[in-house]
């Protein structure tokens, strides 16, 4: 008898040192603590800004997204220890990785689901990509910079996405043959909204910017395409900040 | 803002008379030993007859400011400009560790004097291009500075190697006027005459080349510096063609490539140059700037900030142009279609165009010609365009026969001139003044122009383009929209205050404003706006989804329709700012108050009292509501202010010969040479600010009115030794200070009139009379600092090198407190703070009951 619960015992143990062999080999269990603290903070953040977002909690399916997509496969390995920190990293190439709480509200405000394709302009590390791709059906994602472009295709690759299409090139003119499209995130710099992507926008569809440069989201635009294929946009400010004070 | 208002300026010019009296009062007695490195064969005679390296400190003296401003170039093209001021301004430092490094080991340095003045001088010329490329190598990034404190460790590793270059050159000089005391006013004059022709001649070598290479040119300087030492010292040097080889081989090795600036990877050049096939087709220098022209054959740039979604025509091929590596802007291919130009017509910019029929329009800020083109496409007959940088002008013509000649067909005249000195001399008036989106989107947001002066937004400032409307006519203003509305609402108040300024009736039926989803224009009518304009403008904008956010009888549910936000905030501001303009502006949490000549910071809408609330949304998506740029003057304050405060009192602390004199003398000298160090500052940065009106050319204006402070304020401390011979120093003092004071009083309400009386005339009077003005002001401005170092040396020779690093201190202090006295309170407070300065520094004046003279 002692024996068998001896047995059990050694063999829990040896379950229990597999699992966490098996975790730490996946690179995941340094960050556990840490991605706890950054949901908790994105989810608080979310709350305080509802008064912009309209809203003051994210959707479900954006939050199990953020809390699948390991956020330090997408970083330098200098960088990993800071994967989890609620702010932007950069990736090279004078390219960043967005702040998980922009990224967060990005996803969101695109309000996409299952079954959806999503154009995204400015690949970048592949992150945004792959939070899209565990809520959507389809994404496809167009990269200027060579290096940036091949590094993403295969870190995603290697993660398993294959709901991630990646192509090289100019996002000017979007992808036509794979379009149209439930929401197009623009994430490369643009002095306007070209013509091309809001013609490959579904009617109801939503085009998201966010503005500013490295290192900073100023605001994010939103363009609303109706049913009727009119344009409104919307410019919300990421933060809970009301500027005037009082009457007026 | 101006390359030398930028940065604190070069101490040993800018601190009149310290380095005279410095050398002619010491009493330490300095002498060679004649052993180590470079040997000399001079005899105690001839010691006594030697003449000091008057040329060899002139060529440092120069090649220390060139240095100065050419580093400011650099890093401005490297990181932004509000970086490169605080890592110059921290560099400067270097002088005052001098002081500090002499006051310690003053015994020491004069016993083998000529291998360590020459030691120095070279140290100083290899220093430069070496420490600028160490300093390179350091991987700074400015943009994350708020989000990594790794990032300032790495910024402090950069100080020290820019200090470097100036301590040696300080150092030197300041060995050379212990070692050849009582010949300081020959040594004076020739680091002032060194100064100037520094300041003046990098300016040329900046047009010349570009800053990598002309950093070349400051080493070559600096070894010439030292071979014409040993030459005026007479010191048979075995091994001065070693020195020569070692900097020549200095000069090779960092020939090649390395001295390129390393463009931060977050400007917009370094991104635009990963892209595939663009290239660098073509730069130019300028002190304004340093301008690379892009190709990109394969992804077109197509750059049309604003652009109606509704519109569908995509940009031509274009040329990117990109100033110091960032804030790009385009030259368009045109061929003479102007439907291939028509988005043009859907930006913002375009509704002036519309109203009426506009035959003679200003273009204020020609760029790579898009307000040209614009004005073109909607057939306006005659064209003045105005820019203030010839290179931009030469790169726009020689690319004529890409951009269809649009700068030279007919009855379009391209000026080269800064806009308010060209509305003050011309005599026309126009259907249109357009003033074009000047600064990027991205570096406006971030509130990277804060410290930057502009004449262009003031009210006075609109009040001069209005004047030269003529009847009927608009003055159209577009700014990036940003969310909290800044510039638009700033825009709206100061058109308001200009109006009322005029004393026109019914400001509020003249005004006009749009936005789009990224930019907004500001419309003032010369005249009421009509009902049949406003049909117009309805139209203009609902055809393009504008938004209407002002116009004479707006209703709220008119505004905010096409670009949403949370709230109508461009309505409700303008609204607000009709309605209870002074206590809205009050309670705003972002400066709304119009900017004024006086305090001309169009840019800064940081209130310290929303800091705290912006510094907790940091993590929350409000970092870019922090304006970084004020933010940085603080910080470089607070560490100027820190190492100062080591820097004073080290010496103290460590120096063992300083006598034990009671605390008040040490009081009073700290006090006396601090409060002077921050007056001449003050004075100077004010005056240089003032005199830019009247010259109107940034350029000029900062070179002559620094020349001109630097050549006076010397002179009057060169007279300071015949005055003391048959005056006490208290009596020429306080006439010094008295005059100083009433002149400074007397031109804040005079300078404006005197200006106004000679506005119409050429370029050279009002040269002229700019320097006949700062003249008497400097002259009296040099006289304190030799008074005090001269009583100072009779009573307490070893305390000077001490005074010399709190005057030093004093001076990078000033520059930065300076700048925040201005962003807040005006230069005309800048001005009346530094009268205070100098009248409480005539009490601090070490008398002979301190000192036991």
């Amino acid at each position: 008898m002692l024996f068998l619960r001896h047995s059990y015992l050694a063999l829990l143990l040896a379950l229990s040192f597999s699992l966490t062999v098996q975790t730490w080999a996946n690179g995941e269990e340094p960050y556990i603590a840490a991605r706890k603290e950054l949901f908790r903070q994105i989810e608080k953040n979310v709350r305080e800004t509802s008064y912009y977002l309209n809203k003051s909690e994210l959707d479900p399916q954006v939050l199990a997204a953020l809390q699948k997509v390991p956020r330090h496969e997408f970083v330098d390995n200098a960088l990993k220890n800071l994967a989890y920190e609620n702010r932007p990293l950069p990736i090279g190439h004078g390219q960043t990785i967005s702040q998980p709480f922009i990224v967060a509200i990005m996803t969101d405000l695109l309000s996409v689901g299952k079954g959806d394709r999503v154009l995204e302009i400015g690949t970048g590390s592949g992150y945004q990509a792959a939070i899209l791709a565990e809520i959507v059906g389809e994404v496809y994602s167009i990269e200027i910079i060579e290096e940036l472009g091949k590094s993403a295709q295969e870190r995603l690759q290697r993660l398993g996405y294959t709901n991630i299409h990646l192509r090289l090139g100019d996002g000017y003119y979007g992808w036509q043959e794979r379009g149209p499209f439930d929401a197009i995130i623009v994430t490369a710099a643009a002095s306007h909204i070209p013509a091309p992507l809001i013609s490959q926008l579904k009617p109801g569809g939503k085009i998201i910017i966010p503005v500013g440069g490295p290192f900073m989201a100023q605001q994010l635009v939103v363009v609303d395409k109706d049913v009727n294929g009119s344009l409104t946009t919307r410019q919300l400010l990421p933060v809970m900040f009301v500027p005037l004070t009082g009457k007026h | 803002m101006t390359p030398h208002t930028q940065s604190a300026p070069c101490l040993s010019a800018l601190l009149p008379g310290r380095p005279a009296t410095f050398g002619a009062t010491v009493n330490s007695v300095g002498g060679d030993n004649n052993g180590g490195l470079l040997e000399s064969c001079e005899s105690p005679q001839d010691q006594a007859q030697q003449r000091p390296p008057l040329i060899a400190i002139a060529l440092v003296s120069a090649t220390a400011l060139a240095y100065e401003i050419l580093l400011m170039r650099l890093f401005s093209i490297i990181q932004w400009h509000h970086f490169a001021y605080m890592i110059i301004s921290l560099a400067l430092l270097g002088y005052g560790i001098s002081g500090t490094f002499v006051a310690i080991f003053h015994e020491k340095l004069l016993a083998s004097f000529q291998r360590k003045y020459l030691s120095c001088i070279l140290l100083f010329a290899v220093s430069t291009s070496t420490c600028y490329l160490l300093a390179q190598r350091i991987q700074f990034n400015a943009l994350e500075i708020l989000w990594d404190i790794g990032q300032l460790g790495r910024l402090l590793l950069i100080y020290p190697l820019l200090v470097l270059p100036f301590f040696f050159a300080a150092s030197s000089m300041a060995m050379a006027l212990l070692r050849f005391r009582g010949q300081s006013a020959g040594i004076y004059g020739a680091d002032l005459i060194g100064a100037g022709c520094g300041s003046i001649g990098v300016i040329a070598l900046l047009y010349l080349m570009l800053p990598s290479s002309a950093l070349l040119v400051i080493v070559a300087m600096g070894a010439t510096a030292a071979a014409v030492a040993l030459i005026e010292l007479k010191m048979k040097s075995v091994v001065l063609p070693l020195f020569i080889l070692l900097i020549l081989l200095v000069l090779i090795l960092q020939a090649n490539q390395q001295l390129l600036p390393n463009i931060s990877p977050y400007k917009g050049l370094a991104q635009a140059l990963r892209i595939q096939g663009t290239r660098i087709a073509e730069q130019k220098s300028s002190p304004l700037g340093l301008i690379s022209v892009v190709e990109s054959p394969v992804i077109p740039w197509r750059y049309a900030p604003g652009v109606s979604l509704n519109s569908t025509v995509e940009p031509p091929e274009q040329l990117a142009l990109f100033t110091d590596a960032d804030s790009m802007t385009a030259i368009t291919r045109f061929d003479g279609d102007y439907s291939k130009v028509a988005y043009l017509d859907q930006q913002t910019s375009a509704l002036a165009y519309h109203l009426r029929q506009i035959d003679k329009a200003l273009i204020v800020g020609v760029g790579g010609g898009s307000g040209i083109l614009q004005a073109g496409l909607h057939h306006v007959g005659q064209i003045e365009g105005l820019e203030l940088n010839p290179q931009v002008v030469a790169i726009g013509k020689s690319h004529g026969e890409f951009s269809g000649n649009i700068f030279e067909r007919p009855g379009t005249t391209i000026h080269t001139t800064e806009a308010r000195g060209f509305i003050s001399q011309s005599k026309e008036s126009f259907d249109l003044i357009q003033i074009e989106l000047l600064d990027s989107f991205n570096a406006s947001s971030a509130g990277l122009y804060a410290l930057h002066e502009s004449y262009l937004y003031t009210v006075e400032a609109l009040q001069a383009y209005l004047k030269h409307l003529s009847v009927g006519g608009y003055l159209s203003i577009s700014r990036w929209v940003k969310v909290p509305p800044r510039d638009s609402l700033k825009l709206f108040a100061t058109a308001l205050d200009s109006l009322k300024r005029l004393g026109v009736e019914s400001p509020e039926k003249r005004l006009l404003l749009i936005r789009g989803w990224q930019t907004s224009t500001l419309l003032i009518k010369n005249g009421l706006i009509a009902a049949g304009e406003i049909e117009i403008l309805k139209t203009f904008c609902r055809q393009r989804s504008f938004d209407l956010a002002y116009y004479p009888g707006i209703k709220a549910e008119e505004a905010n329709r096409y670009n949403l936000l949370r709230e109508p905030y461009f309505y409700q501001g303008t609204q607000a700012l009709l309605s209870e303009h002074a206590d809205f502006v009050r309670r705003y949490k972002f400066n709304i108050a119009p900017a004024t000549d006086d305090r001309p910071y169009f840019f800064h809408f940081l209130k310290p009292a929303t800091i705290p609330e912006l510094i907790d949304l940091r993590d929350k998506g409000g970092l870019p509501l922090l304006e970084q740029s004020y933010l940085i003057l603080v910080a470089t304050l607070f560490q100027a202010s820190v190492a100062s405060v080591f820097l004073i009192l080290l010496p103290l602390k460590f120096a063992k010969h300083l006598p034990g004199r009671q605390r008040a003398l040490y009081r009073k000298i700290f006090l006396y040479f601090f409060l002077i160090g921050l007056g001449f500052m003050f004075l100077e940065i004010s005056f240089m600010q003032k005199f830019l009106l009247f010259l109107h050319h940034p350029l000029f204006a900062a070179s002559l009115v620094l020349t001109a402070f630097l050549v006076f304020a010397g002179l009057g401390s060169a007279c300071t030794k015949n005055l003391s011979r048959n005056w006490l120093p208290e009596k020429v003092l306080g006439w010094a200070l008295c005059l100083l004071i009433t002149m400074s009083a007397g031109y804040i309400p005079l300078l404006d009139r005197i200006f106004a009386l000679f506005l119409g005339q050429t370029i050279l009077v009002k040269m002229l009379i700019s320097i006949v003005m700062i003249a008497p002001l400097a002259f009296c401005m040099g006289m304190p600092f030799p008074l005090a170092l001269d009583r100072l040396g009779k009573a307490a020779p070893e305390l000077i090198p001490w005074a010399w690093g709190v005057n030093g201190c004093a001076s990078v202090i000033s520059a930065v407190l300076a700048m925040l006295f201005a962003i807040n309170f005006g230069f005309t407070m800048v001005i009346l703070m530094a009268m205070l300065f100098y009248g409480v520094a005539f009490f601090s004046f070490p008398n002979c009951a301190d000192s036991g003279c």
